[in-house]
C-alpha cells in the first residue's frame, strides 16, 4: 500500500506528519489512537439514513485525492448517475489519512463504497466482518475478468469482496534504442539475466537500476525471485505466515538475489524510485525492475515512446506465469451491504462501461475488465495489460499481500540491511513475524 | 506533576484545620489567609490545568503502559488479549532496531552535548556583544527553530543529494562514484542528520543563553574587570556561573531534544538503515499501517522510563531548592 503514496511523496514526509502528530503519540499515545474512531465519525462525512435503506442515493468513499484520480472517479459516478439516475455523494480524503486510519473508518461509519486494494489487508477487514460479501454483484460480472482477478478479489472464507477497477505491472523497463545499440536481448531465463548483466558491467553502464531508501522497492526483487524459485501460492503463504520465515526455501531466494546485487546500483541505498527513473532515462543503467508507474518521471515524450518492458526472468518454478500486478478497486462496507443502490455502483465499476469512464481520464493504468477499451493504449500499456491478461496468477506486492507491520517495520530493514551487506537473519525474521502476526 | 503535588498540599492542611476545629472548637491558629473568591480562583486556576494534564498526559501514559503488556489489533476493544512480557521480549531480543537505536540516542545526546549547546552558547555571547545587526542574526540563527518538518526536508535534501547536492557539488564528486551517499550510507548518514539537529538545536540553545546574559547583572561584569579579570576570566569565572538556573534548563532540554529526536531522521528516511531511533521507532509501530499497539506502546513506556531519569533529577534539585529557606 505504500506504494501508491509514496510514489507521488518525493521523499517528502507524509503530511499530517508534524511536531503536533508526533507529541499527540508520544505523550497522547493512547488516547490519540481512542479518540481517532470520534474523529472519523466526524469527518466520515456520511449523512446517515442517506443512503441505507432507500435505493436512490449512495455514499462513496475515495482516497484516491490526487487530481487525475479523484477526476477519474468524478468521470465514473457521472456516468453512473446518468445511466441509472442514482445519486452518488462522494467523500474524498487525503490518500495518506484514507489508508492510515481506515480501521477507525470502518469501524465508524463508512461509506457505502469505497476505494481500496486487493491483497491481504482487504481479506484482513472481510474476516473481521468490517465488509459485505458480493457474490451477487460477481455473478454479474464475473464474466469480464481473468481467473486471476477472480482470485485477488476473493476473501479467506471463499466470498467474494472487491471488485477491481485497474492495476500496473511490475516488470523490468530498459530503453529500446539503447538495448538496439549495444544488441542487448530480452532475457528469459535467470542465467540469461545474468551474463546480460555481466555485459552490462563490462561496457560501463549499472546493469539493473536500484533504489531503496523508502524501502519499499526492493520488496518487488523479493516478490519475484520468491514466486519465480518457489511459486506463487509460496509467496501467498508465506506474507499470510502459513510458512514460516526460517527454512531453506526462503534462504534460498536471498542467496539468488545474492547473485544480482552485484549488479544492482551500488547506490541504492539514498536514492528513491524517481532518483533511478532518471538514470535510466539518461541511459546511465540498462534496466530497471519497478512497476509501470516509473513511465510517469519520463515527461519527455521521445524517452517515453523509447521505453520497452518485458517481464522477470524465469528461474526455477512455473516459468514467468505470476505477474506482480498491484489492483486498485473497490469494497462494500458493512453498512452499504444493505444499499442496492451501491451493489449497483459495484457492478457499474466492473463493467467495461465503467471503467473505460475512469480511463478516459487516467489513462496511466491498465484497466482490468475485458472488452474496455484498448484502442488508446501505448504500445508500451498494451504489453503491460497483455503480460497481465496472460498471467496465471496475480501478486499484489509484499505490502499489500502481507501483514502492514511485517511489511514496513521488519522486511523494509531487513532488506536494506540485505542490500548493504549482503546478509539477513532469517530466523529473526521469522521471530519478529510471529510476534507481529500473533497481535492481528 | 508539580500540579498534582500542589493540590494534595493546598487540600491537605485545609482538612486538618477543619478537623481540629471540631475537636477543639477553634483554636487560636485558626488564621483565614484566604477569603472564600480566593479559594475558588484558586481551585479554577489548579483545577483546570490539572484535568488537561490527566487527560492529556497521564491516562494516556497509564493506558500506554496497560497496552504494553497486551496484544491488539486496534480494531475492537474485545481484540485486546493479554501478552504478559512478549511485547518487551520483542523490543529487547527480536526487534533488530532497538538497541543501534539505544546507541543512536546516546551518539545524538553527545553529540548535542559536546557540539550543538557549546555552539549556541558560542553564538549567543557573540551575539551579546554590542555588534551591528545582531537582531539580523538572532533571527537567521533562531529561524531553524521556527521551520516546519517539510521544509526542512527539502531543504537538507538540497544539501545532502548525492548527484545533484551542493555538498558534493562543494566537495567536486557529484556525480562521480566517489560522492558520499550522505543519506545512504548508513556509517555517515547520522552523522549528517546530526549535523542537521544541530542546526536546529544551536539556534534553540543560542536565544535562551541570549536571556540569560541579559538577566546578568552587568555590575558583577564591571566589579571584575576593576579586579582586573580578562574577558575569557570573567565569563568562565564570573557569567557563566550567575547563569545557573538557565544552565540547568539548558542540560534538562539537551537531554529531551536527544530523546526527542526525530524529524530530521524521519524526513530522511522513517529511521532505518542506520538511523534508528526510539522515538522513530515508537511512530513506526504505533501509527499508520504498520500499526502494532502492543509493541509500540513497549517501546513508548521504554522511552518514557529513559526520560524518567533526567526530569526527576531536575525536578529534585527544583523542588530540593524550594524547600531550603
Amino acid at each position: 500500500m505504500a506504494t501508491n503514496e509514496d510514489r507521488s511523496a518525493f521523499g517528502t514526509p507524509r503530511p499530517g506528519m508534524d511536531r503536533r502528530t508526533l507529541l499527540k503519540t508520544l505523550g497522547v499515545g493512547a488516547v490519540g489512537i481512542a479518540g481517532i474512531p470520534l474523529l472519523a465519525a466526524c469527518t466520515g462525512g456520511t449523512a446517515p439514513g442517506a443512503g441505507a435503506t432507500t435505493s436512490s442515493s449512495l455514499t462513496f468513499g475515495s482516497g484516491s485525492s490526487d487530481d487525475v484520480p479523484k477526476a477519474a472517479y468524478k468521470a465514473v459516478t457521472d456516468a453512473f448517475t446518468k445511466k441509472t439516475n442514482i445519486t452518488v455523494k462522494t467523500n474524498v480524503v487525503p490518500h495518506n489519512d484514507f489508508q492510515n486510519k481506515i480501521s477507525t473508518y470502518l469501524q465508524g461509519s463508512p461509506d457505502d463504497a469505497f476505494t481500496w486494494f486487493a491483497g491481504y489487508r482487504m481479506q484482513y477487514y472481510a474476516a473481521k466482518g468490517l465488509l459485505a460479501p458480493i457474490d451477487d454483484v460477481w455473478q454479474k460480472v464475473g464474466a469480464n475478468y481473468s481467473d486471476a482477478m477472480k482470485k485477488a478479489s476473493t476473501g479467506a472464507d471463499g466470498k467474494m469482496y472487491f471488485v477491481p477497477n485497474y492495476n500496473y505491472p511490475w516488470g523490468f523497463f530498459y530503453r529500446k534504442s539503447l538495448w538496439a545499440e549495444k544488441g542487448y536481448e530480452v532475457p528469459t531465463t535467470f542465467d540469461a539475466l545474468k551474463t546480460l548483466c555481466a555485459k552490462m558491467k563490462a561496457g560501463g553502464l549499472i546493469p539493473i537500476e536500484f533504489a531503496d531508501k523508502d524501502g519499499w522497492p526492493a520488496m518487488g526483487t523479493f516478490d519475484y525471485i520468491n514466486m519465480r524459485l518457489n511459486g506463487y501460492q509460496f509467496h501467498m503463504d508465506l506474507t499470510a505466515h502459513k510458512e514460516s520465515w526460517d527454512q531453506k526455501k526462503v534462504s534460498d531466494v536471498f542467496d539468488t538475489w545474492k547473485a544480482l546485487l552485484p549488479y544492482q546500483n551500488p547506490a541504492a541505498l539514498g536514492m528513491t524510485w524517481q532518483d533511478a527513473a532518471i538514470s535510466l532515462g539518461q541511459k546511465k543503467s540498462g534496466m530497471y525492475l519497478l512497476g509501470s508507474f516509473v513511465t510517469q518521471q519520463f515527461t519527455d515524450k521521445a524517452i517515453l515512446d523509447d521505453i520497452d518492458f518485458f517481464p522477470f526472468p524465469a528461474i526455477a518454478m512455473e516459468g514467468q506465469d505470476a505477474v506482480e500486478a498491484p489492483i486498485d478497486g473497490l469494497l462494500l462496507s458493512k453498512k452499504g451491504g444493505e444499499n442496492q443502490a451501491a451493489r449497483d455502483f459495484m457492478q457499474f465499476m466492473g463493467t467495461p462501461e465503467g471503467q473505460d469512464a475512469y480511463a478516459k481520464v487516467d489513462p496511466s493504468n491498465i484497466a482490468t475488465a475485458k472488452g474496455a477499451d484498448t484502442s488508446s493504449f501505448s504500445p508500451l500499456n498494451k504489453k503491460c495489460a497483455q503480460v497481465i491478461a496472460d498471467a496465471k496468477s496475480i501478486s499484489q506486492f509484499f505490502d499489500r499481500d502481507a501483514l502492514p507491520a511485517m511489511a514496513n517495520n521488519v522486511m523494509i530493514p531487513a532488506l536494506q540491511g540485505f542490500i548493504k551487506d549482503g546478509t539477513v537473519d532469517v530466523k529473526n525474521l521469522e521471530s519478529q513475524a510471529k510476534a507481529l502476526y500473533a497481535a492481528q | 506533576m508539580s500540579t498534582s503535588t500542589e493540590t494534595t498540599g493546598t487540600r491537605a492542611p485545609r482538612a486538618a484545620t477543619a478537623g481540629r476545629r471540631k475537636a477543639a472548637g477553634g483554636g487560636p491558629r485558626r488564621v483565614r489567609r484566604l477569603s472564600r473568591r480566593d479559594k475558588i480562583v484558586l481551585a479554577v486556576m489548579v483545577g483546570v490545568p490539572t484535568l488537561i494534564q490527566l487527560l492529556l498526559i497521564w491516562i494516556p501514559t497509564l493506558l500506554s503502559i496497560f497496552l504494553s503488556f497486551m496484544r491488539w489489533n486496534g480494531l475492537s476493544l474485545a481484540d485486546i488479549k493479554a501478552a504478559g512480557l512478549a511485547n518487551y521480549a520483542y523490543v529487547f531480543n527480536d526487534s533488530p532496531a532497538f538497541w543501534p537505536a539505544v546507541q543512536h540516542n546516546i551518539l545524538w545526546l553527545l553529540f548535542l552535548a559536546v557540539v550543538a549547546t557549546p555552539l549556541g552558547l558560542l553564538l549567543a555571547v557573540l551575539l551579546d556583544q554590542q555588534i551591528r545587526g545582531s537582531k539580523i542574526y538572532q533571527s537567521v540563527f533562531f529561524i531553524p527553530v521556527m521551520l516546519s518538518l517539510a521544509l526542512i526536508g527539502i531543504i537538507w535534501q538540497l544539501f545532502y543529494q548525492r548527484d545533484h547536492g551542493l555538498l558534493n557539488f562543494l566537495l567536486g564528486t557529484a556525480g562521480t562514484p566517489q560522492a558520499v551517499d550522505w543519506f545512504g550510507d548508513s556509517s555517515v548518514n547520522i552523522w549528517a542528520a546530526m549535523v542537521a539537529a544541530t542546526w536546529r538545536h544551536a539556534g534553540y540553545v543560542m536565544i535562551l543563553y541570549l536571556a540569560g546574559l541579559k538577566g546578568v547583572d552587568p555590575s558583577l561584569k564591571e566589579a571584575a574587570a576593576l579586579d582586573g579579570a580578562n574577558a575569557t576570566q570573567t565569563f568562565f569565572r564570573i557569567v557563566f556561573p550567575a547563569m545557573a538556573p538557565i544552565n540547568i534548563v539548558i542540560v534538562v532540554i539537551t537531554i529531551i531534544e536527544s530523546l526527542r529526536a526525530f524529524d530530521v531522521v524521519w524526513v530522511i528516511n522513517k529511521g532505518t538503515n542506520g538511523l534508528e531511533l526510539i522515538s522513530a521507532l515508537v511512530i513506526t509501530y504505533l501509527v499508520g499501517e504498520g500499526q502494532s499497539i502492543g509493541i509500540g506502546s513497549a517501546f513508548a513506556v521504554i522511552l518514557l522510563v529513559i526520560s524518567l531519569v533526567p526530569i526527576t533529577i531536575y525536578l529534585s534539585r527544583v523542588f530540593g531548592k524550594e524547600k531550603k529557606p
